[in-house]
C-alpha cells in the first residue's frame, strides 16, 4: 500500500514537472497579459501562475484523461476574475497598468485573453465567466478596436470617470 | 479592417515580449499543492473519525437507553385484589 503511494507521487511528481516545463511559460505570459504588468515586474501575475499550477498539482490524480492545461487555465481565469474586483480597493494604492493591454478593463482583458490568446470558444468562454455568448463577443470587438485605435492620454480619465459613474 | 484581420493584428501585439518565467516556480507549486493535498487527507481524516465517533456513541445511548421499550406506565395504578369477584 505505502510502495503504491509512493509510486503514485512519483508518477505525479514526474509528469508534473514535464507540465510546468511545457505550459509554464505561455501561463505566464497570459497571467501578465490579465494583470496588464510590465514584462520584467509582474508578481500578482506569478502569484495568479503559482496558485493555478499548486490548484492543478493537487488535483492530478482526479483528472482521469481531461487536458491539465485547460483546468489550470480555466482556475487562472476564475480567479482573475474574482481578484479583480476588488483588487487596488481599500488601503492599497492602484497600480496604473503599464502592460501591452493596460488600456483595457480588467473585463476586457480576460475576454480579450481567453478569446484570442488562448484561442477558448466564444460559449466556453461565455460558461467560464457566467456571460451571454453575444456579450462577450460586443465585448471582445470592443476591446479589439481600442487596442488597435487607442484613445489618446488626455481622453482616458473621462472615459474612466464616466465608467465609474455609469 | 476586417473582423479576422483585426483579430490576427491583437494576436501579435499579445504575442509579443513574453515574459521570463522564474526558476524556483515548479517547487513553489510542489510544495503549494503538496500542502493542499495533504491538508484535503487531513480533512477527509477528521471527517471520518468524527462519523465513526457519532456512530459508536449513538449505538451506546441505544444500547443503554433502549428508546424502543414501551416505558412503566406511571398514571393509572396497578389492578390488585380482583381475584375476589
Amino acid at each position: 500500500m505505502r510502495e503504491r503511494h509512493a509510486s503514485q507521487g512519483a508518477r505525479r511528481a514526474r509528469e508534473f514537472e514535464a507540465f510546468v516545463a511545457g505550459a509554464a511559460g505561455r501561463l505566464l505570459h497570459a497571467a501578465t497579459l490579465l494583470t496588464a504588468e510590465a514584462r520584467d515586474d509582474n508578481p500578482r501575475a506569478r502569484r495568479l501562475l503559482a496558485l493555478s499550477l499548486a490548484h492543478t498539482y493537487a488535483c492530478w490524480d482526479q483528472l482521469r484523461g481531461e487536458d491539465p492545461y485547460d483546468r489550470a487555465r480555466q482556475y487562472l481565469a476564475t480567479r482573475f476574475a474574482r481578484g479583480a474586483w476588488h483588487y487596488g480597493g481599500f488601503g492599497r494604492a492602484r497600480r496604473q497598468p503599464v502592460g501591452t493591454l493596460g488600456v483595457l478593463t480588467p473585463q476586457e482583458r480576460l475576454i480579450v485573453v481567453l478569446r484570442l490568446y488562448e484561442g477558448v470558444a466564444e460559449e466556453q468562454a461565455a460558461a467560464l465567466l457566467g456571460l451571454p455568448a453575444e456579450r462577450v463577443r460586443t465585448i471582445c470587438d470592443r476591446a479589439t478596436a481600442t487596442l488597435l485605435h487607442p484613445p489618446d492620454r488626455a481622453a482616458r480619465p473621462v472615459a474612466k470617470a464616466e465608467a465609474a459613474t455609469s | 479592417m476586417n473582423r479576422p484581420q483585426r483579430e490576427a493584428a491583437v494576436r501579435r501585439i499579445m504575442e509579443q515580449s513574453p515574459p521570463r518565467v522564474p526558476p524556483d516556480l515548479y517547487a513553489d507549486a510542489v510544495r503549494r499543492g503538496g500542502r493542499m493535498l495533504r491538508r484535503r487527507t487531513a480533512a477527509r481524516r477528521l471527517m471520518w473519525l468524527v462519523l465513526c465517533a457519532a456512530a459508536v456513541a449513538f449505538t451506546v445511548w441505544a444500547l443503554t437507553a433502549r428508546p424502543w421499550v414501551e416505558p412503566p406506565s406511571e398514571t393509572t395504578p396497578p389492578v390488585t385484589g380482583w381475584e375476589g369477584w
